[in-house]
């Protein structure tokens, strides 16, 4: 699904360059739920953006369900992004004047859909994450939790090939977060492709594989036996 | 590109800040509002004025004689002739483009002696032989029976058109003036006809219903003025000017009264069309200013409007960035931008306009209610060309002011965007 090779990345401030990424060499299968670690400045947010497509790599190669993804303009950036990722923030990154509905159908509206159909798979995804009753309201009159939710169904409505979480669960307590995660791998259970980055263990522990990220480079990838998140809510 | 799920996302973003978005429409709202009532404010001053010339035919000029100022041929200056009626045959056939020459004498004037007397009543008025034409040339309101007409200057006959004043002063309430007769200066003029005019070029208007009309050729035979012509009202026809045929009338005149073509002094005249002209020219002066200083206080609200757009493309770079990564391409954000710059330009501009001619409805209701013909202001309007040319100038600058912003909007990479809290 996702195939990377050689990535490298560096950021210019001022005179300094400041190399971040330096080679990585990293795929992903259909299906997993990745946890990518690391402590900060370790470089795995701007592997995510890379990944993401919201930033670009100085080198190396990016294959993204065998499209390659290089020389993009913004506006080839953004159809690829609708078309092939969905994004879950940490700090939800709801648009606050739109009801959870609209919010929802937003990936849909940049693809183009009716309003009737948008409405409906909006609806349905909201449904999906338990909030169906809750359509009509604004984001500042829900909770944490809740807001991630929509985040979530959001995410999920321009059905995506995958799903990037950043420290999805890094504004929520403890309590929360589990609801999230225990989402996120009911998600992965339909077969949804996710990667996760966060720093939390307990949340690295209920993905299925973790990769750890110093300095640049990958220095542990490994399988883990996933804690259901099910089990601690 | 006009979805209605576009329309949506506009309203529905200038709607998330209510306060902010009123108060940046405010701008160009009071700018347009300016705009139109500048103009009709300009429109309203050259129709009071027009209207002050009472529909008089402004390609005119009016002529008399006075003493010469040179000797000529023989003749000593100081000489006084008389215009001929004859004067008038020759103008009419050596000069092309006169529409009208209409030959006047006068009896009586201003704060002069009684001259007409019915039974024991008696007024002073002014009497003028004239010929039909005249009426062209200074409009007045037939109120009952007819004007003059050619019936009357071939046979000579001694009737008379009367002022509305000269009615209310000869005759009582209830008496019916037509068929009647009156006397002037001694000799008996029946009455075929009454009229009201307007006051028109600083003659006022209540000396203007004291005159009386009666044929030109009935004037001179019962007045004994032979073959003579006080002055003369000559208008020309709409594709020449009054102004530049005058010096061919002048010459003329000149000619068949063995006057030096030199002499500048013996042919008075008073050129209504240059006076005209005059006021014309102030008013297109007027009519720039008020455009000019209009789209000056439009541009203010313009610049206005650029500069909350740039402060929402600020404070919503993070939901740019969101839409960003949720699929929305570079384009469909300019031109949200720009959409939501020229909507509420629009929108701001028509409330300003709707704001402006309500203003103006009201003016002219309290105008039309105070019926004063004194003062020098009616009909403030502005015409619908000059409307759209004012929601044109809206659209472009909606474009404009939203393109900075817009370019702003797209300018900060998505992964930017969205750190920023």
């Amino acid at each position: 699904m996702i195939e990377i090779k050689n990535l490298h990345k560096s950021y210019r401030t001022g005179t300094n360059a400041l190399h971040v990424l330096k080679g990585i060499d990293f795929s992903v299968k259909e299906g997993e739920l990745v946890a990518i670690m690391g402590s900060s400045g370790s470089g795995k947010s701007t592997l995510l953006n890379i990944l993401g497509m919201l930033d670009e790599a100085d080198e190396g190669s990016y294959t993204l369900d065998d499209v390659p993804i290089k020389n993009l303009n913004e506006k080839i950036a953004a159809k690829y992004r609708n078309k092939f990722l969905g994004f879950i923030f940490q700090s939800f990154n709801l648009i606050n004047y739109k009801t959870a509905l609209d919010n929802v159908a937003l990936p849909l509206y940049y693809q183009g859909i009716g309003k009737k159909e948008r409405t409906e798979r909006a609806y349905a995804y909201l449904e999906k994450v338990g909030l169906a009753q809750w359509a009509t309201h604004l984001p500042n009159e829900l909770s944490g939790g809740q807001k991630q939710r929509v985040a979530i169904a959001r995410a999920l409505a321009s059905e995506p090939k995958v799903l990037l979480a950043d420290e999805p669960t890094g504004a929520l307590d403890t309590k929360t977060s589990y609801e999230v995660m225990n989402l996120i791998q009911e998600i992965n259970d339909e077969g949804k492709t996710i990667l996760i980055v966060t720093h939390e263990e307990d949340i690295a522990q209920m993905t299925k594989r973790i990769v750890h990220l110093k300095d640049g480079v990958i220095i542990d990838d490994k399988p883990v036996k996933q804690v259901r998140a099910l089990a601690h809510v | 590109m006009f979805t209605r799920d576009k329309w949506e996302e506009i309203i529905e973003s200038l709607s998330a800040n209510w306060v902010r978005t009123i108060l940046t429409a405010l701008g160009v709202v009071w700018g347009i509002f300016i705009l139109v009532i500048l103009l009709a404010a300009g429109t309203g001053l050259e129709n009071g004025i027009k209207k002050g010339f009472g529909g008089l035919a402004t390609n005119t000029m009016f002529m008399w004689a006075q003493n010469t100022s040179k000797p000529y041929k023989g003749m000593p200056k100081g000489r006084f002739y008389n215009f001929k009626i004859e004067d008038v045959a020759a103008l009419k056939t050596e000069i092309e483009g006169l529409k009208y020459v209409s030959p006047r004498n006068q009896l009586g004037g201003f704060g002069g002696n009684n001259n007409v007397v019915r039974g024991l009543k008696t007024g002073a008025f002014n009497v003028y032989g004239d010929y039909p034409e005249i009426i062209r040339q200074q409009p007045m309101d037939i109120t009952s029976g007819r004007f003059l007409n050619y019936n009357d200057i071939d046979q000579k006959r001694k009737v008379a058109v009367i002022g509305q004043t000269v009615k209310t002063t000869l005759f009582d309430k209830d008496e019916k003036a037509l068929g009647d007769y009156i006397k002037i200066n001694g000799v008996n003029f029946q009455v075929i006809g009454t009229f009201a005019k307007k006051g028109n070029g600083g003659q006022n208007a209540e000396e203007a219903q004291k005159e009386i009309y009666v044929p030109f050729s009935a004037f001179s035979q019962a007045f004994n003025r032979a073959n003579n012509v006080d002055w003369m009202v000559i208008t020309a026809d709409n594709k020449n000017s009054i102004t530049d045929l005058k010096t061919q009338v002048f010459d003329i005149i000149k000619q068949r009264h063995t006057i030096d073509p030199s002499d500048d002094r013996a042919v008075g005249n008073f050129d209504l069309y240059k006076e005209f002209k005059k006021i014309q020219g102030l008013f297109l002066a007027l009519n720039i200013i008020a455009f000019g200083v209009g789209i000056l206080v439009l541009l203010s609200g313009v610049i206005g409007i650029s500069n909350i757009m740039l402060i929402v493309v600020k404070e919503r770079t993070k939901e740019i960035g969101i839409r960003r990564a949720l699929g929305a391409t570079p384009w469909t954000i300019r031109s949200q931008i720009l959409l939501e710059s020229v909507f509420l330009t629009i929108i701001s501009g028509m409330v300003g306009i709707v704001f402006a001619t309500g203003v103006l409805m009201l003016a002219n209701f309290m105008l039309d209610n105070m019926a004063s013909a004194d003062i020098m202001f009616a009909n403030p309007t502005v015409n619908i060309g000059v409307i759209a040319i004012a929601l044109l100038i809206l659209v472009v600058s909606g474009i404009l002011a939203g393109l900075i912003p817009a370019q702003n909007a797209i300018k900060v990479k998505p992964v930017d965007a969205l750190r920023t809290e």
